[in-house]
C-alpha cells in the first residue's frame, strides 16, 4: 500500500517534468516574472512623463515606442505589470479563500446549509460579474489596485465554491473520513487532517484559474474606464490607445504589446493548470 | 464434444506508466459447445480482464501473446474492422457494469435499434423492435420498457434488459461477467434461470460465467476454472471441483465457503492469510507460493511456474504437487 | 415539468430581486453622498466663474437629490425604486438629457440581439464540434488543445483591436467602427443589409473566436470522459462503430456544456461590452461605456438592470431547453 502510494506520487512528478504543457507554461510564467524583476532596471521614465519623441515606433531609446503624448510605453508596461500580478494574487486569493470556506462548509455539512449556500452561490453565479463590478466601481471615487482586486475576488468566489463543494462531497464519501468519524474526531479535526491535505492540489489548481480570471477581469474593467485611478494598468493602456485613435493612426506598438502580455500571462497559467489536470486525471492525457 | 473456444498461452497486460501489469499471464483452457463454463477467483485474479479482452481488447489492455480460437477461427489479433463483425454476432458479453451499460439520454428502443443496425443494415426498425419485445416478454418485461430511459428502470430490470440486448443476435458464445454480484438473492436466481432458458432456446450456445461466488457456479456451471493472480490453477467438472478440490488454493477457496449461497469477501479471502502478489513484478515461480500451505518442493515452487497439466481425464491442475515425479499428494 | 418551471421561475425572481436591490443599494452604501460625488465632479469639469459654478452646483445638487429621492426615508426610496422598475421608469439620462434612460437602452437592444445571439450560438456549436473532434485524435489534440487555451486567454476586446488593425487599418477591407455607414439609414434594402453585415462581421468574429476556445476545451474533456464510460465500452463490446459511440458520447457531453452556457453568459456579456467599445458598436455595452465616461449614473444603473434581465431571461430559456434534452430532469420532476 505504502509503496504503491509512493510510486503514484513519483508518477505525478515524473509526468510534470516530462509534460510539454507544463514546461511551456512554467517557461512563459518565469519569463514574465523575470520581466517584472529585471524590467524596472531599464525603466528611465515615470509612466506619465514626457519622454521625448511623440508617437514614435519602437527605437533603441524607447523599446516599445511612445504614445502621442510622448509617454514611454515600455515604462508604462513594466509598471502596469506589477499591478497585474497584484490583482491576480489578491483577486485570486480572496476568491479562493471565500469559495474554499463556503464550498467546504456546504459540502461537508450538507442538508440545510448546503441548500442555502448553494442557492446563494448559484444566484451570484447568474448575476454577471461585470455588471456588479461596474456598478460598484463607478460609484467609488478613488479606486486603488488593492481595493479593485478585493472586489474582483469578492465577485469571483461562487465558481470556487461550486468546485470545492463537489470535491468535498467526493472526498467525504471516502473511507478515511468515515474511519475518523467512527473514532470520534470533531468536524474541524476531520477537515484539517483528512480533507484539507487531499484537496491541496485541487485548491491550488482552482487558485491558478482564479488568478488568470482576475487578471482578465481587471483588464476588462480598466478598459471600460473603471480601472485603478492611482496607477497604470494594462487595460488602461489599451483604453488610452483606443480612445486616442491608435487604431486609425496605426500605432500598433501602443495596442499590440499589452494584449500579448495579458494573453500569454493568462495562457501560461492555464497551461500549468491543464498539465496539473492531466497529471491528476490521467484520462485527460492526450496520448 | 466439439470445442467452441480454445485459448492457448493467452496473455493480456495493462499498460501503465510504471510498467506492465500482467493481469492475464499465459492461460490455457477451452470451452465446449453448449456448456456453461464457470470462471472463479478473487477480485484482481484476472478473470474479468480475461472475459473482457476476449471480446473487446481496449487500451490500457494490451495483447501480449497466445491464441484465441473461436469456432475454428483465430480472433486474438483480428483487425478491428473484422472483429467488430464477430462481436455481438458470434461472441457477446453481459458486462459487470450492467447498471450503467446504457446511455442515460437514449430510449432503450433507440439503443437496441442502433446497435443491431451496426450489424444488419437490412433489418427494418420494426423487425428489430418486435424481436426485442418478444425477448423482453420472456424475461418478464413489458413492451413499455422500449420507450423508457435506462434511468427509469430498477437494477434488476436493467440487468434483464442488458441480458436481452446482448443475446439479441444469437451469439455462439456469451460472456457473463459478474452478472449476479450486484443483485439481491431472488434477482440472482432469476438471472441464472433466464440464462439457462436462453441456452435452452439456443439464443446462445455456450456461456463463460465469471464470478467470485462459487456457490452460484455450483447451480449453473458444467465445468469450473479457478484463477489466481493471472494464472489458471485448476479446471474440472463442477461436481469434482466442489466436492474434491485438488489445488491447495482451490481447497482453501472451497473450504472458506461455510454454506451454499454465502459469498466470500470480494476483496480478500478471509480464510487465507496474506495478499495476492503484485502483478507489476510477479514472482518467478508459482504465484500462490507466498500463501501456500503445501509448498511441496519449496525450491521448485518458488522459482518455477507450474504448468497446467491434465492430471486426470478432464481435470487440469497447475501445481508442482500434481506433476509427474512429485505425485505423492493425490 | 410544471414543478421544474415553477422552481426555476422562483429562483430567477429571487435572483432578480437581489440584483436589483444591489443596483439600488450599492450607490447608497458607498462612502459619501453619491449626489455630492456627482456634483463635485461636474463642478470640477465645468468652467466659468466661481459664483456661477456654485449656483450651478446648488441647482444640480437639488436636482439630483430629487432624482435619487435621497430626501425621503430609505424604505420609501426603496419602494419607489420598485414602483419605477415596474412602470419602466429608469430615470432621465444626464448625458443625453432629457432622453429617458429606457428609450436609450431600448434603441440599443436590437443591435445587441443581432450581435450576441449569432456569436454566442455559433461559437457554442462550432466550439463543441471542434472539441469533440479533437478528443482522442492525438495529432489534432496536441495542436488544438493549446490553441484553445490561448484563445480563452485573449481578452475579447483585444482580439477586436487586433482584427480592426489587420482588416481595417492594414488591409482596409472592412469598416472600423459603428453598426452601419453614416450615409445610410436603416432599412430593409440590400445595400443597407450588406453595409450592416460589413460592420457586423468583425465584432462578431472577436466574440465568436474567443468563446470558441472555451467551448472546445470543455467538450474535449467531457467527450474523453464519456468515451471511457461504461456505456461506451458496452457499445464497443457489441461491435458498434466509433462513429456511433462518438454520437452517443456527444449526446451526453453536450448536457454539461449547455449548463455551462448558462453560467458563462455573464463572462460573454462582459466580453461583449468591451468589444462594443472597440468597435463603437451601438449596443448596451457602448451605451454603458458612454454612461461611465460621462458619469451618467441613471444610465449606468439602467444598463445594469437591463443586462441582468437579459442574462436571467437567457438563463431561463436555457433551462427550458435543458428540460427537453435531458430526460433525467423530466423524469425526476414528473415522478417526484
Amino acid at each position: 500500500m505504502k509503496l504503491s502510494e509512493r510510486l503514484k506520487r513519483w508518477d505525478v512528478l515524473y509526468f510534470f517534468l516530462t509534460n510539454n504543457k507544463f514546461k511551456i507554461g512554467i517557461g512563459i510564467l518565469l519569463f514574465f516574472i523575470l520581466l517584472s524583476v529585471i524590467g524596472p532596471f531599464f525603466v528611465r521614465y515615470t509612466p506619465y512623463e514626457y519622454a521625448g519623441a511623440q508617437a514614435s515606433p519602437p527605437t533603441f531609446d524607447h523599446p516599445l515606442g511612445t504614445s502621442p503624448f510622448g509617454y514611454d510605453l515600455y515604462s508604462q508596461l513594466i509598471v502596469a505589470l506589477d499591478g497585474t500580478w497584484l490583482v491576480g494574487l489578491i483577486g485570486g486569493g480572496v476568491a479562493t479563500m471565500i469559495g474554499l470556506l463556503i464550498g467546504f462548509f456546504a459540502g461537508y455539512k450538507g442538508g440545510f446549509w448546503d441548500e442555502l449556500l448553494m442557492m446563494l452561490t448559484n444566484i451570484l453565479l447568474v448575476i454577471p460579474t461585470i455588471a456588479l463590478l461596474v456598478i460598484i466601481a463607478s460609484f467609488l471615487n478613488s479606486r486603488s489596485v488593492v481595493l479593485e482586486s478585493v472586489i474582483i475576488g469578492l465577485t469571483g468566489w461562487p465558481w470556487v465554491a461550486r468546485a470545492v463543494r463537489a470535491q468535498t462531497l467526493s472526498l467525504k464519501s471516502r473511507e478515511f473520513v468515515n474511519l475518523s468519524k467512527i473514532s470520534g474526531a470533531g468536524t474541524l479535526k476531520i477537515i484539517m487532517e483528512d480533507i484539507a491535505p487531499n484537496m491541496l492540489s485541487y485548491v491550488f489548481m482552482v487558485f491558478i484559474l482564479q488568478f488568470g480570471g482576475s487578471i482578465l477581469a481587471i483588464v476588462g474593467l480598466s478598459f471600460i474606464g473603471l480601472g485603478p485611478t492611482n496607477s497604470v494598468s494594462l487595460g488602461g493602456i489599451l483604453q488610452d490607445s483606443v480612445l486616442w485613435n491608435a487604431l486609425i493612426l496605426g500605432y500598433w506598438w501602443w495596442m499590440i504589446p499589452p494584449g500579448i502580455v495579458i494573453t500569454f500571462m493568462v495562457a501560461s497559467l492555464y497551461f500549468i493548470n491543464m498539465a496539473m489536470d492531466e497529471a491528476f486525471n490521467p484520462r485527460l492525457r492526450s496520448t | 464434444m466439439a470445442r467452441l473456444l480454445d485459448v492457448k498461452e493467452y496473455k493480456v497486460y495493462y499498460q501503465t506508466l510504471k510498467g506492465q501489469i500482467r493481469a492475464v499471464d499465459g492461460v490455457n483452457f477451452f470451452v465446449n459447445a453448449d456448456e456453461v463454463f464457470g470462471v472463479a477467483g478473487e477480485s484482481g485474479c484476472g478473470k474479468s480482464t480475461l472475459g473482457n479482452s476476449l471480446i473487446y481488447l481496449k487500451a490500457p489492455m494490451r495483447y501480449a501473446g497466445g491464441n484465441v480460437i473461436l469456432d475454428g477461427m483465430e480472433i486474438s489479433r483480428l483487425p478491428d474492422e473484422i472483429m467488430k463483425k464477430m462481436r455481438f454476432e458470434k461472441i457477446s458479453i453481459i458486462p459487470q457494469f450492467a447498471m450503467d451499460a446504457m446511455s442515460p439520454t437514449k430510449k432503450i428502443k433507440n439503443i437496441v435499434v442502433d446497435l443491431v443496425r451496426e450489424h444488419d443494415k437490412k433489418m427494418s426498425e420494426k423487425d428489430i423492435i418486435d424481436l426485442a419485445i418478444k425477448r423482453f416478454k420472456m424475461v418478464g418485461l413489458s413492451e413499455n420498457v422500449m420507450n423508457m430511459y435506462s434511468i427509469e428502470l430498477s437494477g434488476g430490470m436493467k440487468q434483464r434488459v442488458v441480458m436481452v440486448i446482448s443475446t439479441l443476435l444469437n451469439p455462439r458464445l456469451l460472456i457473463a461477467d459478474e452478472i449476479t454480484s450486484a443483485l439481491d438473492v431472488s434477482s440472482q436466481k432469476f438471472s441464472v434461470e433466464m440464462l439457462d432458458e436462453f441456452k435452452e432456446k439456443k439464443f446462445v450456445s455456450s456461456v463463460i460465467f465469471i464470478t467470485h461466488d462459487i456457490s452460484v457456479l455450483y447451480q449453473i456451471a458444467d465445468r469450473i476454472m479457478i484463477m489466481y493472480a493471472g494464472h489458471v490453477v485448476e479446471i474440472g467438472n463442477t461436481e469434482d471441483i466442489v466436492s474434491k478440490p485438488l489445488h491447495p488454493y482451490t481447497k482453501l477457496l472451497i473450504s472458506s465457503l461455510p454454506k451454499m449461497g454465502v459469498q466470500f469477501s470480494q476483496n480478500r479471502l478471509t480464510g487465507i492469510p496474506g495478499y495476492p502478489p503484485n502483478l507489476l513484478n510477479p514472482p518467478t515461480g508459482c504465484r500462490f507460493y507466498d500463501r501456500c500451505p503445501l509448498r511441496i518442493d519449496p525450491q521448485k515452487c518458488k522459482n518455477e511456474i507450474p504448468p497446467l497439466v491434465e492430471y486426470m481425464p478432464g481435470r487440469y491442475i497447475a501445481c508442482w504437487a500434481y506433476t509427474k515425479g512429485n505425485d505423492k499428494n493425490g | 415539468m410544471k414543478k421544474y418551471l415553477t422552481r426555476k421561475i422562483i429562483i430567477y425572481l429571487i435572483t432578480f430581486f437581489i440584483a436589483a436591490s444591489l443596483d439600488w443599494a450599492i450607490p447608497r452604501l458607498m462612502p459619501g453622498n453619491p449626489v455630492s460625488l456627482i456634483v463635485s465632479r461636474f463642478a470640477q469639469a465645468s468652467s466659468g466663474s466661481a459664483s456661477q459654478a456654485s449656483l450651478v452646483t446648488k441647482q444640480m445638487f437639488d436636482y439630483f437629490m430629487q432624482a435619487f429621492q435621497l430626501n425621503i426615508p430609505w424604505w420609501e426610496q426603496y419602494a419607489l425604486f420598485w414602483r419605477n422598475i415596474f412602470t419602466g421608469n429608469l430615470g432621465i439620462s444626464m448625458y443625453l438629457y432629457p432622453e429617458p434612460v429606457i428609450n436609450i437602452i431600448l434603441s440599443a437592444v436590437p443591435y445587441d440581439i443581432l450581435f450576441l445571439l449569432p456569436s454566442i450560438l455559433l461559437s457554442f456549436w462550432v466550439g463543441n464540434r471542434i472539441g469533440a473532434w479533437a478528443a482522442r485524435s492525438k495529432k489534432a489534440d496536441n495542436i488544438l488543445l493549446p490553441t484553445f487555451y490561448i484563445l480563452t486567454s485573449v481578452p475579447y476586446f483585444w482580439l477586436g483591436i487586433l482584427l480592426v488593425w489587420i482588416f481595417g487599418t492594414l488591409l482596409r477591407v472592412l469598416p472600423m467602427s459603428g453598426a452601419f455607414s453614416y450615409s445610410m439609414t436603416p432599412s430593409f434594402t440590400f445595400a443597407f443589409i450588406f453595409d450592416y453585415l460589413k460592420h457586423w462581421i468583425l465584432p462578431f468574429l472577436s466574440l465568436f473566436i474567443v468563446s470558441l476556445g472555451g467551448w472546445a476545451i470543455g467538450m474535449r474533456n467531457m467527450i474523453i470522459y464519456e468515451l471511457e464510460s461504461n456505456y461506451s465500452r458496452y457499445m464497443g463490446s457489441l461491435g458498434a462503430s466509433q462513429r456511433l459511440i462518438r454520437k452517443y458520447s456527444y449526446r451526453n457531453a453536450i448536457l454539461p456544456q449547455v449548463t455551462g452556457l448558462a453560467l458563462q453568459l455573464g463572462t460573454i456579456v462582459a466580453g461583449a461590452i468591451t468589444t462594443e467599445i472597440v468597435f463603437s458598436y451601438p449596443g448596451i455595452g457602448y451605451i454603458l461605456f458612454e454612461g461611465i465616461m460621462n458619469k451618467d449614473y441613471p444610465l449606468i444603473q439602467g444598463c445594469f438592470l437591463f443586462i441582468i434581465v437579459g442574462v436571467l431571461l437567457a438563463n431561463f430559456v436555457i433551462d427550458i431547453l435543458y428540460m427537453f434534452i435531458d430526460p433525467r430532469v423530466r423524469i425526476a420532476y414528473t415522478e417526484g
